[in-house]
């Protein structure tokens, strides 16, 4: 082996890893940002900058009007769409897997589609629908939870079908083999085995939804969303208030997430 | 045809509408459709309605704006005249953007493919046992909101912010040279956002590939970088398509990093559509022009997916 051979080696075992750590940090770089951001002692409106660390803003979360009633209607509008956007995803992933039925095929093709579109384009021709359909004086709650059902869809069905392709027959198989109805079957093994891509899929079904802003905008009217009240406040001074939300939403998410891989470690321990 | 559940079990064609039982590519998918025959339709159904009326429908009513009468407004209503000369209206009028957005998207994939790779290929080969804290670690940062990262950019290439002082320090950026404001800053904004959907799919082909390959190149005397470019690279193509066009696609229609961190001369195609639409009113110059970058981005991703020879994306 020579020397040149080792040194790639050495550098292919060391360096890659490093870059990505490296690329890694990168990615939450803003991230913290968002985190320190959250305890500035805001001199001015006006100017975004670092000007002094205190509690002010964790402590009156809700100062700036206005802010705290758009989170409010975000967590509703999530919360909503989530729930129904993981009940209708979850059915027809359970259909694409588990059953043949004509037209599987483009309509693997239609779920794919509104994942492939631009935002911009999803939004307008939404906003298009609701227009020449007489609602576009109506513009509000209603037509953003439409739009955010229709764009998380797509998310829940590969998620949740992911899982289910990945699922081993034999646990099924098993089950039924030592008399399981098809109904004990279904919820005490299948249901259970496919439970972390549902949950998966209505987190992330949960933070697409919280976090869109370009589908909503345009087909939001008067109301206002969390992610709205940014951009407005990003052209008239940012309270650093909605730093903390930001900061408070990566947390709840994260624990969720860890609390999930703790759970399933524990899992996979007792049926091993 | 009976149909007992242990029926269903033992034959997979119990749900019928399949080919016939001798089907070697399915046979292993044993438990296939529970309860009766049109249960898939039943379960398909709410998505499928979902998606043509909110999906599918839309589309049409998009098309339909986009040959609306100009003069009229969504006040007193348009009319449907079949105005063609929208297309070419909008597009004289705005194909500087719409040639910028598509420039400024290539250039945030092709950063977004290198950082990417190298990212998705330690989590692929180098991770170990940390493989899976780095795949949520990746995800992570969409939790924060989308906004709040391209605000802290803001932040970061601000003209008293550290990056900025040590370019000009260093006499790269001239003496009242700025970062913000600049091309740079939406490729560089568009980079950062759009990222994780360049390392997911590259991670999932990547974690594919079978590692005895890469061996039995370096037992074949390939040194570890041709190995890389003659093996790993070509195996990893389904990733680098999906990847490429996951990033490129939303970028292209992104109006957010080039509104907060750009200046008007940065404005791409998106800031015109949410323009027109909420600020000026004008509903069929933005619909043609929305219809204008689907119809681009439709055209190149199918010549692309032709090109790079990958027809079984998903």
């Amino acid at each position: 082996m020579s020397a040149l051979h080792r040194l790639g080696r050495w550098v292919g075992e060391h360096l890659v890893l490093a870059l990505g750590v490296l690329v890694l940090v990168y990615m939450f770089v803003p991230v913290a940002i968002v985190g320190l951001m959250s305890f500035n002692d805001q001199a001015s409106r006006n100017v975004y900058r670092f000007d002094g660390f205190t509690l002010d803003n964790w402590l009156n979360p809700c100062d700036p009007s206005g802010m705290c009633s758009s989170v409010v209607r975000s967590v509703e509008i999530a919360l909503l769409a989530t729930v129904v956007a993981t009940i209708l995803g979850t059915l027809a992933a359970f259909a694409l897997v588990r059953h043949r039925f004509v037209g599987r095929g483009p309509l693997n093709t239609l779920i794919i589609l509104p994942m492939a579109a631009p935002e911009i384009v999803l939004g307008s021709s939404l906003l298009a629908l609701f227009v020449s359909a007489g609602f576009g004086g109506q513009l509000g709650f209603w037509t953003i939870f439409v739009a955010h059902v229709t764009f998380c869809l797509s998310f829940v069905i590969i998620t949740v079908r992911a899982r289910l392709s990945g699922l081993d027959d034999n646990l099924e198989q098993a089950a039924m083999d030592l008399y399981a109805t098809e109904n004990q079957t279904f919820w005490r093994v299948t249901f259970p085995l496919v439970f972390p891509g549902i949950l998966g899929a209505a987190l992330l079904s949960f933070s697409l939804s919280f976090d869109d802003f370009i589908i909503t905008n345009l087909n939001a009217g008067q109301t206002v969303t969390f992610p709205m009240y940014v951009w407005g406040a990003a052209q008239r001074g940012i309270p650093m208030q909605v730093n903390v939300i930001g900061t408070a939403m990566f947390l709840v998410a994260v624990l969720i997430v860890l609390g999930n891989e703790v759970a399933r470690r524990r899992q996979s321990k007792v049926t091993a | 045809m009976t149909h007992q559940p242990q029926e269903a079990l033992v034959e997979p064609d119990a749900v019928g509408l399949g080919s016939s039982g001798d089907d070697p590519g399915e046979g292993h998918e044993t438990v296939r459709g529970r309860g009766g025959r049109f249960t898939g339709y039943w379960l398909m159904l709410p998505s499928a309605l979902w998606l043509a009326l909110f999906f599918l429908v839309p589309f049409y009513s998009l098309i339909a704006m986009s040959l609306y009468d100009p003069t009229g407004s969504n006040l007193t209503g348009y009319d449907m005249t079949w105005h063609v000369a929208n297309y070419v209206d909008t597009i004289q009028a705005y194909w500087r953007p719409l040639l910028r957005s598509f420039w400024y998207a290539a250039m945030a994939t092709v950063a977004c493919l290198v950082l990417g790779y190298v990212l998705a290929y330690a989590i692929a080969f180098k991770a170990g046992r940390w493989k899976n804290l780095m795949l949520v670690l990746v995800i992570a940062p969409f939790f924060t909101s989308f906004l709040l990262r391209t605000l802290s950019w803001k932040l970061i290439l601000a003209d008293e912010g550290w990056i900025a002082e040590g370019l000009r320090t260093l006499q790269i950026l001239g003496e009242d040279g700025r970062l913000l404001a600049t091309p740079f800053a939406v490729v560089a904004g568009l980079t950062y956002n759009f990222l994780p959907f360049m390392v997911l799919p590259l991670f999932a082909s990547l974690d594919k590939i079978d590692n005895r390959l890469v061996e039995a190149a370096g037992d074949l005397y390939a040194s570890p970088a041709r190995a890389f470019f003659k093996v790993t690279l070509p195996l990893s193509m389904p990733g680098v398509v999906a990847g490429t066009l996951l990033t490129f696609i939303p970028a292209a229609g992104d109006f957010i990093n080039a509104e907060l961190l750009g200046s008007p001369n940065q404005r791409m195609i998106g800031n015109i559509i949410q323009n027109l639409f909420t600020n000026q009113g004008d509903y069929a110059a933005a619909g043609a022009l929305s219809m204008t970058l689907m119809i681009v981005i439709t055209v190149g991703v199918v010549f692309y997916i032709r090109r790079a020879g990958t027809e079984d994306l998903v």
